[in-house]
C-alpha cells in the first residue's frame, strides 16, 4: 500500500477499498439517513463493507457512529435510505431475526445469569441440542481464557473478565457480523491494550466480520482494516489505517487523527501527484495532497510532527521543504521529545526521538520534510 | 473517650428508647399478656390455687386442699369476684352455679363443716378437676377459641360444637380475600410498574403521580369514593348500561367484587413501586442484548426482565397480602356480611362485647400470621448473589 495513493472518500462516491480482502458487499448502507424528532443524527450515508473485514466507526461523540450501529442491530429504526446484509435489505427485519453479536460497553450481561448460562443464551433461543450448548459454551469460554470462571455470575467477575464473557456470548453463535459499541471504554489501558490485541487474533482466527465503534483513534488504527471517520453524521473518510493517517481526506480527518501542523497557503502548481506549494513567507515546498486540487485554489499544508527533521541552522543547505526558526520550547514525554519551533512559516511542533536531545532552546535550526510526507488538504 | 461515649451515646438514644418501649414493646405484650392470662380464680381462690395443685387427679382433694377452699370462701368478701369464679367454673362443668350458692352460703355459717355434707356432688372427681384447671393464672381457653378449639373435659383439644363460633371460617376467608387482592394487585401492577420503568420525562412522572397520589389520600376518602363509583346508579353501571353491554345494574357492591375492587385499588402502590424500583437498576440495554442474541420479545421477557423483577414481585405481593390480612375500614364499608375479615372480628370483641381477652388473642393471631409471612418475605428476598 502506498502512502500517497489516492484515498477513497465516502463523499458522493462509493467507498471500494477492502484492504485487500473480497470486495464483494456484505453489508452495504446506501443513502441511510436517521432523524431523532428535528435533528438529523445521520445523513445520507454511503458504507460497503466486506465479509471478514474489520471496520472501525470513529467519531466525536454525537457524530452518529454509535447510531449508525444500532441501526445496524435493529435497535434504532432507519428513517431514510436502505441497509442490506448480504443482499437482503434488511431495514424492517426484528433485532432478533438479524444474526449479529452485539458486544456493549456496559457488557449487557444477565446479571441472574452465571458465566456459562449468558453465553448459552444465544443458542438455547436457537434451540440448539443441550449436549451440544454445553461442548460449545465450554469452547467458547476457553477461547477468551474464562473456562474456570463459567459458574461465576457477573457480579463477581472483573470488568475485563464480564467483557470478555461477553465477547465470548457475542461470538458462540457463529453470527454473520459481530457488532462492538465502544467495548473496551470502560477498562483500564493495560487490560484495553491487551483485549484490543485479543480481539484482533481473534477476527484473523475466526475470519469474522466486525464492526467496531470507538472515539479511541490508536484503538482504530491497531485493530482496523479499514477506519470510517465520522464527523456530524457523514462519513469524512473510509480508508486502511494507514491512509487515513498518511492522506487525510480532509482538514477534520487531519486533526482528528493524531497530531499535525498545518500550514496555510496556495497551490502553485500540479504536476502528476507532486503538488507544489507555496507558503505565506514566500517559501515553495513540494509535497503530496487530495486529488480534486487546482492550481491557484487556497490549501492547508499538513504536516505530522514525526516527518519533521531538525538541523543545525548554519549547515548550508537550501531548497524546497526547508525553514529556518529558532527553538521555543522542548518537552520531554519519556519515549520521546516534543520541540515547539517558531519559524519562517509559522509555529511547528516537531517530534524527535530522545537521541537528539542536544537541543536547547533557543537554538537556531533548520527544519526540513520530505516531499511524500508532507500533504495538501482542502482548508 | 470511648468510656465516657458509651453512655453517652446510650443517653442519647434513651428518648428513642424509650419511644419504642412505651409505644411498641409494652401494648404489645400487654396484648399478649390479655389474649393468655386469666386470673379470675387464682385471685379470688388463691389458697385453692396454690394447694390443688399437688392433687393427682385421682378421687377427691386431700383434706388440705378442701380447708384451703373453705378459708378462700371465708376470706372472699366480693360477691361479684365469686360470681365470676362461679361463671368460669360452670362454663367448664356444668352443675357448679347450684353448687357454688350452696357451698358459700353453708361454709359461711359454719367454716368448719366438710364439704361432703353441703353436697354430694364434692364427692366427684369431675367438680375437683374443673376448680384444678381453672386455678391456673394462665390459660390458652381464649387462642384455641379464636381458632374454634376448646379443651375438653378431659384436657385434650377438641373442636368446638359445628355452629357455634366462625373464626376459622372467617380466618380463612381473610386469607382468600387477601390472596385474591395480591393476586389482582400483581395482574395489574406488573405491566404497570414495567411500563413505567420503560418510558421516560413526564410519561413516567405522570404514571408514578398516578400510583402516589392515592397513597397520600387518605383510606376512608379511597373507599368512600368507591361506594361512590360502584353503587347501582354508580358511573360504572351507568356507562356499561349506557353503552349497552348490561341491561340491569351490575352488583357491584356490599359483596366480594365490590371489596376485591376497593382493596386492590387501595393497595395498588404496594405491588407498584417495590417492582419499579427493581427495574430500575435493570440496565436498559439487557432486552436490546437479548435480542441481539436472538430472542424473541416474549422470550426475552420471560428469561430476562421477569426472573429480574421477581424480587420486586415477592416484595410487592408480600406487602400486599400481610397489609390486607389486617383491613378493616375497606371490607365493612364495601362488602356484605359474608365479607368481614377478622379484623371486624376483632373489632366486635374489642368494642361491642367488651372481651379483651378474644380480641386481643385474634390479634396475636394475626400478628403470628404476619411474622411467619413476614420471615418468608426475609427468606425469599434475601440478596442470592453472594457479595465478593
Amino acid at each position: 500500500m502506498n502512502a500517497g495513493s489516492p484515498p477513497a472518500t465516502a463523499q458522493g462516491t462509493r467507498t471500494q477499498c477492502t484492504g485487500g480482502l473480497v470486495a464483494d458487499d456484505f453489508i452495504s448502507f446506501s443513502k441511510v439517513t436517521k432523524d431523532f424528532g428535528s435533528l438529523r443524527v445521520v445523513e445520507d450515508l454511503e458504507l460497503d463493507i466486506a465479509q471478514g473485514e474489520f471496520v472501525s466507526l470513529l467519531g466525536p461523540s454525537g457524530s452518529g457512529k454509535t447510531t449508525l450501529l444500532m441501526m445496524l442491530a435493529g435497535f434504532e429504526t432507519v428513517t431514510g435510505g436502505e441497509i442490506r446484509l448480504d443482499g437482503q435489505r434488511i431495514n424492517d427485519l426484528p433485532t432478533y431475526k438479524r444474526d449479529m453479536g452485539v458486544v456493549f460497553q456496559n457488557y449487557a450481561l444477565f446479571p441472574h445469569m452465571t458465566a456459562a448460562k449468558n453465553v448459552a443464551f444465544p443458542l438455547e433461543m436457537r434451540g440448539t441440542p443441550r449436549a451440544e450448548v454445553a461442548d460449545r459454551v465450554a469452547r467458547a469460554l476457553e477461547m477468551v481464557k474464562l473456562g474456570p470462571f463459567a459458574g461465576r455470575l457477573p457480579i463477581q467477575l472483573s470488568g475485563g473478565q464480564q467483557q470478555r464473557v461477553a465477547l465470548a456470548r457475542a461470538l458462540v453463535f457463529e453470527p454473520r457480523v459481530v457488532l462492538m459499541d465502544e467495548p473496551l471504554g470502560a477498562l483500564d489501558k493495560q487490560l484495553r491494550e491487551q483485549m484490543q490485541l485479543d480481539i484482533r487474533e481473534l477476527h484473523h482466527r475466526l475470519g469474522l466480520t466486525i464492526i467496531f465503534v470507538t472515539h479511541d483513534q490508536d484503538e482504530a488504527l491497531t485493530m482496523s482494516d479499514r477506519i470510517a471517520v465520522f464527523n456530524q453524521g457523514q462519513i469524512q473518510q473510509c480508508a486502511p489505517p494507514r491512509h487515513v493517517y498518511d492522506s487525510p481526506a480532509n482538514r477534520f480527518v487531519a486533526e482528528f487523527i493524531g497530531e499535525t501542523n498545518l500550514l496555510a497557503g496556495k497551490v502553485r502548481a500540479i504536476d502528476g501527484r507532486a503538488i507544489t506549494f507555496a507558503l505565506p513567507d514566500g517559501s515553495i515546498c513540494r509535497a503530496r495532497g487530495v486529488p480534486g486540487l487546482a492550481p491557484g485554489a487556497e490549501a492547508l499544508l499538513s504536516l505530522r510532527p514525526e516527518r519533521i527533521g531538525i538541523g543545525a541552522a548554519d549547515a548550508a543547505i537550501d531548497g524546497p521543504n526547508i525553514a529556518r526558526g529558532e527553538i521555543a520550547d522542548i518537552i520531554y514525554q519519556g519515549d520521546h521529545l516534543r520541540v515547539v519551533i517558531d519559524s519562517s512559516v509559522g509555529r511547528l511542533v516537531a517530534q524527535l526521538g530522545r537521541k537528539d536531545a542536544e537541543w536547547t532552546p533557543g537554538a537556531k535550526v533548520a527544519v526540513s520534510f520530505d516531499e511524500a510526507d508532507g500533504w495538501v488538504i482542502a482548508p | 473517650m470511648n468510656r465516657l461515649s458509651r453512655p453517652r451515646a446510650f443517653l442519647l438514644m434513651s428518648p428513642l428508647l424509650l419511644f419504642l418501649g412505651l409505644f411498641f414493646v409494652w401494648p404489645l405484650v400487654s396484648v399478649i399478656w390479655q389474649a393468655v392470662s386469666d386470673p379470675a380464680i387464682s385471685r379470688v381462690l388463691p389458697r385453692t390455687a396454690a394447694e390443688i395443685g399437688g392433687w393427682g387427679g385421682e378421687g377427691v382433694p386431700s383434706d388440705e386442699v378442701q380447708a384451703a377452699f373453705r378459708e378462700d370462701i371465708v376470706a372472699n368478701t366480693d360477691d361479684m369476684a365469686m360470681g365470676d369464679v362461679t361463671r368460669r367454673l360452670n362454663s367448664s362443668q356444668s352443675g357448679f352455679r347450684s353448687l357454688m350458692g350452696k357451698t358459700v352460703r353453708e361454709v359461711r355459717e359454719t367454716p368448719d363443716i366438710a364439704l361432703i355434707e353441703i353436697d354430694d356432688r364434692w364427692g366427684e372427681t369431675a367438680f375437683w378437676k374443673a376448680i384444678q384447671d381453672n386455678a391456673s393464672p394462665y390459660t390458652d381457653a381464649f387462642l384455641l377459641s379464636a381458632l374454634d378449639l376448646q379443651r375438653a373435659g378431659s384436657g385434650e383439644i377438641e373442636a368446638m360444637p359445628a355452629g357455634s363460633s366462625a373464626n376459622r371460617t372467617i380466618i380463612l376467608r381473610t386469607l382468600w380475600i387477601s390472596a385474591i387482592v395480591t393476586l389482582c394487585c400483581l395482574l395489574i401492577g406488573l405491566p404497570y410498574a414495567m411500563i413505567a420503568a420503560s418510558v421516560t420525562g413526564w410519561k413516567r412522572a405522570v404514571m408514578i403521580a398516578a400510583v402516589l397520589l392515592p397513597l397520600w389520600t387518605s383510606l376512608l376518602v379511597r373507599t368512600a369514593a368507591w361506594m361512590i363509583i360502584l353503587q347501582e346508579s354508580g358511573i360504572i353501571n351507568q356507562v356499561l348500561m349506557g353503552i349497552g353491554i348490561i341491561s340491569d345494574p351490575l352488583v357491584l357492591i356490599y359483596n366480594r367484587a365490590g371489596v376485591v375492587i376497593a382493596m386492590t385499588h387501595v393497595l395498588l402502590p404496594f405491588m407498584v413501586l417495590p417492582i419499579y424500583s427493581v427495574l430500575l437498576t435493570v440496565p436498559g440495554n439487557l432486552m436490546s442484548a437479548a435480542a441481539s442474541l436472538g430472542a424473541h420479545p416474549v422470550r426475552a421477557f420471560l428469561r430476562v426482565l421477569l426472573p429480574l423483577s421477581l424480587r420486586g414481585m415477592i416484595s410487592g405481593m408480600l406487602l400486599v397480602f400481610m397489609s390486607s390480612i389486617g383491613y378493616y375500614i375497606t371490607p365493612a364499608l364495601v362488602g356484605g356480611a359474608s365479607d368481614q375479615m377478622i379484623s371486624s372480628v376483632i373489632a366486635f370483641y374489642a368494642t361491642q362485647s367488651a372481651n379483651w381477652s378474644m380480641a386481643a388473642a385474634l390479634g396475636l393471631i394475626l400478628l403470628v400470621l404476619t411474622l411467619l409471612l413476614y420471615a418468608l418475605y426475609n427468606r425469599l428476598s434475601r440478596d442470592p448473589v453472594p457479595t465478593r
